[in-house]
This record gives C-alpha cells, sequence and structure tokens, in this order.
C-alpha cells in the first residue's frame, strides 16, 4: 500500500469498503434507470394474458413479436387502424431536413459571426443566443399564425420550419464557439490565395468541423424527434409525427388497454436517438469538450 | 516611381492610432524589412499591403497604381503568415496547388508547378502528408512554397522564423535570402528581430508607435542611426550610451556617470549642451595606448567563442567592448581601452535625435 492509499484509508475506512460504496451507489443508479427500460422491453414481448396475470419486473415466459407488429402495422390511433409506421416516416420526414437545414445555417451563421465581423455582430449573435431561451408554450400562438399565413398549417413542411427557426438559436451557438477558436489566419491565406466566401466555407471550415457538426446534429435530432409540443400544436391527424401518434395511441380507449403494444411503440419511438448516440456519442462528448475549452 | 509605394498611410481604430502616417518606397526586386518592438504597427502595416486591414487613410501603389480598391486575391500579393496558416484538411500538395486551383489553372500544369517548387524548396518527399505530420521547419517550406508557386509581384512574409528554434531560424533565414537573390522577387517582410533584419534586408525601415523612425540601409541604420531609439533596438549588444555634458573647449564630453573622466567628441558642440555619447562595443578596442586611453574596473567576462564581450564600469554606468577571443581579461581588474572616436555617434539629450557635426 503506498503513503497515498494509507492515508486515505485511515482516513475513510478501509480501501475495499470505498470500492463496495462506490460501485454499489453506481449499481444502484444504474438500476433506477434502466428497470423502466427493461420493463418496457420485457413487457412489449409479454402476451396480454400474461400482463394481467404475472409481476411486471418478470421476463416474458413466452416471448412474442406479436405486440410489435400490432403496433408498427395495424394498432389504432384516432379513426385509422394501420399502426405507427406512417407516422414514423412522418416524423423521419420532419427530422432529417430540419436537422440538415438548421445545422447548415448555424455553420454558417457562426462562420460570419467568427469571421466577416460586421457592425453589430454582437447584438444578433445575442439577439439569436435570446431565442435558445424563450420558452417554447410562449411562441405557439405567434407560430401558429405565421403558419397559417405561409400556407403551411399541418403540415410537415411547416414543422420544418418551426424546427429550423427554433435550432437556429443553438446551432449558432455551437458553431460560432468552434469557429471562434479557429485561426483567423488560415481565412486570411485562403483569401490572398483567391478563395470567395463560400470556397473558404467550404474547402477550409467544414472539413475541419466534424466534431461539431455531430453535436449540433446529435443535438438537433433528440430534440426534433422527441418534440411532442410542437407536433402537438402545428401538425395534428395525419401529419403529425411519432410522438403526437404515441400518445394519440396510448390514450385511444377503445376496449381493452394493451401495455404491450403500447411499449412496443414506445420503444420504436425512442429507438432513432438511441441509435444516434450510440453510433456518434463518443464524438459528441469529444466535440462538446472541444467548445466547451476552447469556446 | 518606385515599385511600391506606400503613401502617408494612416490606420486607427476606435480613436487609437495604430499607423501614423507611414511613408514607404521600395524598388522592384528589393527586401524591405519592417521592424521594431511588439505593438509597433508593422504587422498592421503588412496586413493593409495584403488587404486584409484597410487603412483609414492614406494610399498604397504597386506598380503605379493603387490597390486599396482591391480585394486581397486581386492584388497579385502573396504572403507567409507567422503561424504558416496551412490548410489542415490537405495534403501539402493540396496546399500549395490550392492558390493556382483557384486562379482556375488546368490540374496537369499545377502538379507540374507544385512538383517544380517542392523541388526548389526540398520538400518534394513530403508532398502527400497532411501540415499536422510535418515539422515547423517542414511547415515553414510549405508555406514558403505555397507563396512562391503563384509567382507573385510582392511577397509578404509576417516573422516567419519566430515559431522556429534557433539552429533551424539561421538555416531558414539563409534560405530565404538564397530564394531572394534566386527569383529576385520583391519581398517585404516583417520582424522584431533585429538580426534578421540585419541579415535580410536590401532597406530596413525602423518603427515605433506607428511611427517610421529611420529608413534606409542595413549599414545606414546600424552606423548612422537618425536616433537613440534606432541605436538601441538596431545591434547587439545595444550601443553604449553615455548621457552628459559637454565641457572643456567643446570637443570633450563630461559623462553624468563620471564627471572627471572626460570622453573626445568625433566634432565640436557648444559647450554646456546635454549630450548623449554613442559607441558600439565593436568600437571599443583593447589596443592603442594613446592620450585618450581609459582604464576601467572589468566586470563581467562573457565569451562567446568568437568573441568575449567584457563589461566595464564607468563611474556608475557600464561599458561593453567587443574584444577578440584571444584577449584574456582579468575580472576586478582594469582594462585600458581606446574608442574610435570616429564611430561615435552624439545625440541631441533633449530630442534624442542624431546630431552631425556641421553648425553646432
Amino acid at each position: 500500500m503506498s503513503r497515498n492509499e494509507a492515508a486515505i484509508a485511515t482516513a475513510a475506512g478501509p480501501g475495499w469498503l470505498n470500492r463496495v460504496v462506490i460501485y454499489g451507489l453506481l449499481l444502484i443508479f444504474a438500476a433506477v434507470y434502466l428497470t423502466p427500460l427493461f420493463v418496457m422491453l420485457a413487457t412489449s414481448f409479454k402476451s396480454l394474458d400474461e400482463i394481467r396475470g404475472g409481476d411486471i419486473l418478470a421476463l416474458p415466459r413466452d416471448p412474442t413479436i406479436e405486440p410489435w407488429l400490432k403496433a408498427w402495422g395495424s394498432a389504432c390511433i384516432g379513426v385509422t387502424c394501420e399502426g405507427i409506421k406512417g407516422y414514423f416516416w412522418n416524423s423521419l420526414r420532419m427530422v432529417v431536413p430540419a436537422v440538415l437545414i438548421s445545422t447548415m445555417l448555424g455553420a454558417l451563421n457562426g462562420y460570419v459571426l467568427t469571421k466577416w465581423r460586421f457592425r453589430g455582430h454582437k447584438i444578433v449573435f445575442g439577439l439569436m443566443l435570446f431565442a435558445c431561451f424563450i420558452p417554447f408554450q410562449s411562441v405557439l400562438i405567434p407560430m401558429a399564425r405565421v403558419l397559417g399565413t405561409l400556407g403551411l398549417s399541418n403540415s410537415i413542411t411547416g414543422l420544418v420550419l418551426v424546427h429550423v427557426v427554433y435550432g437556429l438559436g443553438f446551432t449558432t451557438l455551437f458553431f460560432r464557439n468552434y469557429y471562434e477558436a479557429f485561426p483567423t489566419e488560415l481565412i486570411h491565406s485562403a483569401q490572398m490565395d483567391g478563395a470567395g466566401f463560400f470556397t473558404i466555407f467550404r474547402r477550409i471550415l467544414l472539413p475541419s468541423s466534424a466534431p461539431i457538426i455531430v453535436v449540433c446534429v446529435i443535438y438537433q435530432f433528440t430534440n426534433i424527434w422527441n418534440d411532442f409540443l410542437f407536433g402537438v400544436s402545428f401538425a395534428a391527424g395525419e401529419s403529425a409525427p411519432m410522438t403526437v401518434a404515441l400518445n394519440n395511441l396510448v390514450s385511444s380507449s377503445t376496449g381493452v388497454k394493451e401495455y404491450n403494444v403500447d411499449m412496443a411503440a414506445a420503444v420504436i419511438a425512442a429507438l432513432p436517438t438511441l441509435i444516434v448516440y450510440v453510433l456518434a456519442g463518443r464524438y459528441f462528448m469529444r466535440g462538446l469538450m472541444a467548445g466547451a475549452v476552447k469556446g | 516611381m518606385a515599385f511600391i509605394e506606400i503613401d502617408r498611410l494612416e490606420r486607427s481604430i476606435g480613436g487609437n492610432h495604430i499607423l501614423k502616417g507611414i511613408d514607404v518606397a521600395l524598388e522592384k526586386g528589393g527586401f524591405l524589412v519592417l521592424v521594431g518592438p511588439s505593438g509597433c504597427g508593422k504587422s498592421t502595416l503588412l496586413n493593409a499591403i495584403a488587404g486584409l486591414q484597410p487603412p483609414t487613410a492614406g494610399d498604397i501603389r504597386i506598380d503605379g497604381q493603387s490597390v486599396l480598391a482591391l480585394h486581397p486575391s486581386k492584388r497579385d500579393i502573396a504572403m507567409v503568415f507567422q503561424s504558416y496558416a496551412l490548410y489542415p484538411n490537405m495534403t501539402v500538395a493540396q496546399n500549395i496547388g490550392f492558390p493556382l486551383e483557384m486562379s482556375g489553372t488546368p490540374k496537369a500544369q499545377r502538379e507540374d508547378e507544385i512538383r517544380a517548387v517542392g523541388k526548389t524548396l526540398q520538400i518534394e518527399h513530403l508532398l502527400d502528408r497532411r501540415p499536422g505530420q510535418l515539422s515547423g521547419g517542414q511547415r515553414q517550406r510549405v508555406a514558403m512554397a505555397r507563396a512562391l508557386v503563384r509567382k507573385p509581384r510582392l511577397f509578404l512574409f509576417d516573422e516567419p522564423l519566430s515559431n522556429l528554434d534557433a539552429k533551424l531560424r539561421v538555416e531558414v533565414r539563409a534560405e530565404i535570402k538564397r530564394l531572394h537573390q534566386q527569383t529576385g522577387a520583391t519581398i517585404i517582410y516583417v520582424t522584431h528581430d533585429q538580426i534578421e533584419a540585419m541579415t535580410l534586408a536590401t532597406q530596413i525601415v525602423v518603427m515605433k508607435d506607428g511611427v517610421i523612425q529611420q529608413s534606409g540601409t542595413p549599414a545606414e541604420i546600424y552606423n548612422r542611426p537618425a536616433n537613440m531609439f534606432v541605436a538601441d533596438f538596431m545591434g547587439s549588444p545595444a550601443m553604449n550610451m553615455l548621457p552628459g555634458q559637454v565641457a572643456g573647449d567643446g570637443r570633450h564630453m563630461a559623462p553624468d556617470a563620471a564627471p572627471d573622466r572626460l570622453l573626445p567628441l568625433p566634432f565640436a558642440l557648444r559647450v554646456g549642451r546635454r549630450i548623449v555619447f554613442g559607441i558600439r562595443s565593436e568600437n571599443i578596442s583593447a589596443e592603442g595606448n594613446g592620450v585618450e586611453a581609459l582604464d576601467l574596473p572589468v566586470e563581467i567576462v562573457e565569451p562567446t567563442g568568437s568573441d568575449v564581450f567584457v563589461w566595464l564600469r564607468l563611474g556608475s554606468a557600464h561599458l561593453s567592448a567587443r574584444l577578440p577571443a584571444t584577449s584574456d581579461p582579468q575580472l576586478n581588474e582594469n582594462l585600458r581601452i581606446t574608442m574610435d572616436i570616429s564611430r561615435a555617434v552624439i545625440f541631441d539629450g533633449e530630442s534624442r535625435e542624431r546630431i552631425d557635426g556641421a553648425g553646432h
């Protein structure tokens, strides 16, 4: 035992006890967070009879994928009984353009706000930051008016617009902080070499922006995918996103409550964000750190 | 009319005057070094020439034409930045080829030119690497290659050697000099290192606080500094400066540090006038035995291998003398020295400007 460890041991009991306490606590918290997921997954593979009769924490005795198929293809949402698949595609059709557009615009804003400074650039950035702190609820009615005027009410295009506008503050913040640390000499050099505004952006800046693009995409993807309020306010019915459909599915009270179908639908709804995190999570942490330290 | 003409150039940011009326003229093929302490405005001047920071007044003409209205890319100027500014996501070859690509040079020709310039700078074997995989000296060469490949009418260098270690700095310095001699390019070069300025320049401009202190050939700047700032800034060790008063017959000075040790002056001045007597360490020798010889105690001995620098005490002041390596001065003992008075420089005590012999 080194002197350091000995000192710790005398101050807080023997070393192994510390380990036990630390790992014990970690296990408890992991269990707290993982239990709901486990219950969801387990329930989604059980038959209704088993759910009614059995223990909520038990593994399915007789696993079935029937609830998953039903949730995807034939569960009743409102008056139509075609499952959530249509709404899943709605969500994808909303989230992909919204994420791409808001990320690209954020990058462009960050580029201009750091490398092509104009008079009042601080005020412009301040106002955009301010947008991050406006509660969703307070823009609902003005936004509805705007969408109505543009003829985009109850459409996926309208939702894309809403999410792009609302996400712009965040993406601009991400990119501005990242580009702030990007050497301006490189921009000057490219300018002297004859590169224009967009060439510099495309050839010099964007290729060096992978970490912050990943951060932006993950952040925007999760936020937009999980959004319920804008979805339920601006796109009811046929063009509703996944989250709204899930809510309708669960709250439809026709006949028996099908917990297994609800759970399967919920897992399907959560799956894309989960996949994005698993695939890009490593870069997410790295990008956040880079931004935090340099910004 | 000179090739490059900078005419009463001014720049101020928010009431801060960075450049206060700069006038510079440079002939084609000249090597102009802008030198001065940090914050003197030399980099601002360079950026103004490049077009990266527009001046608030004045004009810059190249080949008789004002370039102020031209975008940096249209001025036909290449610049080597202090940080080298290599594009991190491109290979060395792509970096060098970037300006050619931007000007629409066909790919085959581009590759030929990249290879040719790579050969000149001995970086052919690095063409496929990325800047992150290069050493400082190699990055420096790539940055120079990227400037060279454009064959611009003017090169700008912004402290290009300041990120290199001492040995490499000397090497690259020689390389830049060789390139200048080979290509006959016109170069404006910014540095705070007076040795770089002396070794490279055909013309030196010494700046301080946004004002040109002196402009001239390295020899002029070194031997006939316009004022005490230039005399002190150029040369290492700095010129010995002794403030004092003209005494006796007007051909001697009584230094404040030791009023009884009269120093001879190169020309006569009004008795009682406040002056500063300046002499470089190499103009003090331990030889000769004339009436003007001084016996001064040795305080510090600094052998450099090629020379020995000796610090001598004169009353409350110090003098540095550069002696041949063969001399063997003894610490704390008196050393008999003579000064080459014809090389001494006299400054006015108030204005701190150099005084010439006639009319005083």
